[in-house]
Formats: C-alpha cells, structure tokens, sequence
C-alpha cells in the first residue's frame, strides 16, 4: 500500500492549516485518491506554533498521523527545530529561506529546496500574506506526489472569491520561482 | 465545497472538512433545528458550525450558562416537536448525565454528541480518548438502556449523525454519539448526497381522540405515539415511575411495567439497531475487536498480519450500545483468541469477554488517551495471541 506522509509547519498566522487543506482537497477531490488531513491541536495562537500534516494514499488510509514525513514544508525557526528530524531518510524538504536558518541536520532529506516566500509575497505581490500560495506554487512545480494542477484547483477553491486573482499570481510566482530553480540544477 | 448547494438547506456536493463539521452538517440534514449547548473543546466547532448554519435553516441555536441548562433546553425543544442535540465532550457530558437520564425515562428523542477527550476531570481537553464508553452505557442513575454510535470517518460522522436521529425518533430515546477528538479533529473529503436520497425517520404522531390520548401508552412495538406539546393532546411528562397517562405511581408494580419496557424496548431490538463492519473474519483466526479512532489502526493490523501470513480479521462496531453480545458469540466460535483495542483502560473488553464466556482468551490492547494506536501496536498484540 503506497503512503505519503507531508508535513507543514510554521507560525500561527502564516496560513499553514490552510495549506494543509489545499493540498488534502487537491488529492481527495480533484485527484479521486485518498488523504486525511490533522492539525496539532493546542493553545496555539498567531505566533506560536502551527502543523498541518497529511496523509494521501491509493486506498482508504487507516493511520491518520505523519510519523515521518516523506516531504517538509517548514516557514519557520521553530517548525525546524522540532521537526526536521521527523524527516525520512532522503525526503523532500522545501523551506522558507529567510526564516529557516538551516544546518546539517537538513542533510538527510534527498531533495532541498528554498524560496524566500514571504518577501515575494510582499515585494512582488504586494500581500505578505499570499507567502503560503507562494510557497504552494513552489512546491507544486517540484514535487512528486500530488499533480499541480489539482493544487491550483484546489486553491481557488479554498480562497474568497474575490482574492482569487491575487492567490493564483501567488501561484504562478512560486511555480516561477521554482521553474528558474530548476533551470539553475540543471546547469550545474 | 459545492457552489451549487443552497445555505438554507442540506450541502450537497463534496467538501473536504473535519469530522466535527461533517456532524454539524449530518445533524442539520437529518431534520435537527435545535442546539443547545455550552462549547467545551474538542467538540467546540460543532456549536461554532450550528450556531452560523441553524439560523440558516430556519432552527435555533442557544448557548446556554453550562451543560446542565444546555441538556434541559433540548428535552424541553423535543417536547416542543423539534429535533434537537447538543454537543460537548469530557466534563459536559458528566454534567449532563442527571437529564439524560430524565430523557431516557420520558422517552424524548434527542441526540447528545460526545467528542471523547482523555479524563478523568479535565484530563487532556484537546486529545483523544475512548473513555466515556461506560458511562454512555450507565452514567446517569438507575436501569435505562440507550443507544451509542461510534463513526470512525468524516464521512460516517456525517452519515451516523443522520443515523442518531433516526433512531432517536424511532425509539424515543436519547442517542449518543460516541465519538473522539481524532475523528472529529482530522480533516477528510465528505460527500453530501441530494436531500432526496436522505432517509429521514420521524417520531410516530398519536392518530386517535386528541381528548383520550394517553402521552405514555406504547403501540405492539413497546414505543408510544408522542404528541407535542400545545398540538391539543394530554401531554403529561414527568422523571417519575408513572403510568400509561404520565401520571405518576410510585409503586413497585408501576416501575416492573415501566422500566421493563424502557430497556426492552432497545435490548429486544439489539439486532434491527446492531450497525458493524466485518474485515477479512470469514477465515480469520484472530479476531481484533475496535471502534472509532482506534478501528482504523485496526485494519492496518489487520491488513500487516495478513501479509505477515496471520489470519486476523476485524469486527468493527459502530453501534456500542446496544451492545451486539449475540454477534461476538457466534463469531468467537470460529477464531482462537480476540484482541480489542480501545483507547482506555479496558472498558468494551470487559463486554466482550462477557459475551466469550471465556471460551476464547481475550486480550486487551490499550492506550489511556492522548495518542492513537500505530497499526504495529496492534499488530504486536495479534502476534502475541496467534496459535505457534
């Protein structure tokens, strides 16, 4: 039985419970596959700490948790410190470059990427808070297990209508991002 | 999710939400247009959801000063004809536990939904638990028998919420929905159907004389017809022993008949209530035995031991109570030994090795709240109890 654990975190504020839907609803509504979606449940607050994790698989998942995750998309200091060693041996860890100061420990992830997602959001967008849908777009473009297009779907789905324009520049900007960051792996 | 649905009705179409929103939404779709409740963590989104969507529907939601105002107010709202629940969870249901038991003795339909955190007292308020199974049964005082339904996805939250009403008007009888913080935590996609394809059950309204109904004289099927108050007939409800009239006898006698056919009046009809998933036991020969949270766990055992060459099975329950102490008899039977794995400190085990008669060894794997099981946990358990 396939099974991919992700794990999100950051800080209170950021949107991550809200990334974790999007992508839960991308595989269970838009994909037809399955996913569970959970939060860490506590007295957090904007500022403190935030986890969405998510479980997707071919058939009906039993376990809901994320032991360790498959991919890691962190947004802060603290979401790292705490998790990355949750990561799997050779997982995907994607991560906030201004905010996550890194060290060897993210060594053990198979793929690393980074994008200074909320000074995008800011500079390019105008919006600091878009810096989620950035780092959703980013991801989307390089990831292996859910198809980017049901992730845009799913994002429009999920944001008031009229933020829609401005969430899906968000996107794109990610994926462009993403797409020069590759262009640079190749290179190399 | 479905931008087609109208507010002001049943949300068909596909969402992807929590299990506490699902049961908001099932409970709105089986005809529920009454909340009363006092919000307690991990069932809060319940009557957040309630409070915005049964204004919608043309319901009311009322949040009362604590859960022993909030439990009276939906008795009093059913009386009134209304479907009605609440929602809450560790220490609310133990305040609500006097007039549950008023509703099981005048028979008002009305639905409880307990989102199981760990206790005892104010335990952990924002983790699992499976706790309260026990006091589901028996917390409030003397003998009464009610229903207790335990969904184990936002889906079948959905769908056991319609389930609860149902039997609720079936068989005027409080229903609780035994749930947990994972179920009602974790996020899924849920389909909600077209209002048509929704059964809906209601309460049996009285057909004779409006001058000589009697509020508490039972049909064949042990169930009276229940008029509400102000449609015109004698509606006389008391927590008293009483009488066919509702008038109350204090008497052995009157208590023999009445008692008598409140617990038998769900006892008799274990098998048209019984609601269960049986996983791979046509040749199983260990048999894992769970509910809620901790029966997906379960059948990813289930599943590692199968592929290990061990022929485990799983019997699911969704209904708890009444329990289905016929089925596991039968199905003890065929296996070697049961495992039952619950979030507590061994609390359906014990029913279940009631209804072995000790023919089989059951054991119990058990975690007291906090955490869910890992398939290998259970799995650990199966291994222990297969036959070298």
């Amino acid at each position: 039985m396939t099974r991919t654990e992700i794990r999100l975190c950051g800080f209170g504020g950021q949107g991550i419970a809200l990334m974790g839907k999007i992508l839960g609803a991308a595989v269970s509504i838009f994909e037809k596959r399955k996913s569970v979606t959970t939060q860490s449940y506590g007295p957090e607050s904007r500022g403190g700490a935030s986890a969405c994790n998510l479980v997707i698989s071919e058939e009906e998942v039993d376990f809901p948790y994320v032991l360790a995750p498959d991919a890691f998309i962190c947004m802060s200091k603290e979401a790292y410190t705490t998790h990355i060693d949750s990561l799997k041996e050779g997982g995907w860890f994607f991560y906030e470059e201004n905010l996550v100061p890194v060290d060897d420990r993210m060594k053990k992830a198979g793929h690393i990427y980074s994008i200074p997602a909320t000074a995008i959001a800011e500079k390019e967008l105008g919006k600091k808070i878009v810096a989620n849908i950035v780092m959703l777009g980013f991801f989307a473009e390089l990831n292996d297990y859910i198809d980017q297009k049901a992730i845009l779907k799913s994002v429009i789905e999920f944001v008031p209508a009229r933020f829609r324009e401005l969430n899906e520049k968000a996107f794109k900007t990610g994926k462009n991002y993403a797409k020069k960051v590759k262009k640079q792996e190749a290179k190399k | 999710m479905s931008k087609k649905a109208s507010i002001h009705d049943v949300l068909t179409g596909e969402h992807y939400i929590s299990g506490n929103e699902a049961i908001a939404e099932g409970c709105l779709a089986a005809g529920c247009r009454f909340f009363g409740g006092y919000p307690i963590t991990p069932s809060s989104e319940i009557a957040e959801r309630m409070s915005r969507r049964l204004p919608q529907v043309g319901g009311v939601f009322i949040q009362m000063e604590d859960e022993i105002a909030s439990i009276a107010t939906i008795l009093g709202a059913s009386w009134a004809g209304r479907k009605s629940m609440t929602a809450t969870s560790g220490p609310g249901i133990s305040l609500m536990m006097e007039n549950i038991g008023l509703g099981a003795m005048t028979e008002t339909p009305f639905v409880i939904i307990n989102v199981q955190r760990a206790g005892p007292s104010t335990g952990l308020p924002t983790l699992v638990g499976q706790g309260d199974v026990m006091q589901a049964r028996w917390g409030s005082h003397g003998d009464y028998e009610l229903i207790a339904l335990s969904p184990n996805s936002v889906q079948e939250a959905f769908d056991l919420s319609i389930e609860a009403f149902n039997l609720a008007e079936k068989y005027r009888t409080p229903v609780i929905m035994l749930t947990d913080e994972s179920i009602c935590h974790m996020v899924e996609k849920l389909i909600i159907p077209t209002k048509s394809k929704i059964k809906i059950e209601n309460r049996k309204k009285p057909t004779g004389s409006k001058k000589n109904h009697l509020t508490f004289k039972p049909d064949a099927d042990m169930i009276p017809p229940m008029a509400a108050a102000g449609e015109g007939y004698n509606v006389f409800v008391t927590g008293l022993t009483h009488d066919t009239k509702g008038y109350p006898v204090i008497t052995p006698e009157a208590q023999e008949i009445l008692v008598k056919r409140l617990c038998d009046k769900i006892l008799l009809n274990e098998e048209k209530i019984r609601l269960t998933e049986e996983y791979m036991t046509k040749d199983a020969k260990v048999l894992v035995i769970s509910y809620g949270i901790t029966a997906r766990s379960a059948k990813g055992a289930v599943n590692l031991a199968r592929k290990k060459g061990i022929k485990a099975g799983l019997l699911r329950l969704i209904t708890i109570w009444p329990f289905p102490t016929k089925l596991i008899e039968e199905l003890a039977k065929k296996v070697d030994a049961i495992v039952v794995a619950e979030i507590n400190n061994g609390q359906i085990v014990k029913e279940v090795r009631e209804a072995t008669r000790k023919s089989v060894p059951v054991v119990l794997s058990s975690k007291l709240g906090g955490t869910v099981h890992t398939p290998k946990e259970i799995l650990a358990k199966i291994e222990e109890v297969k036959k070298k």
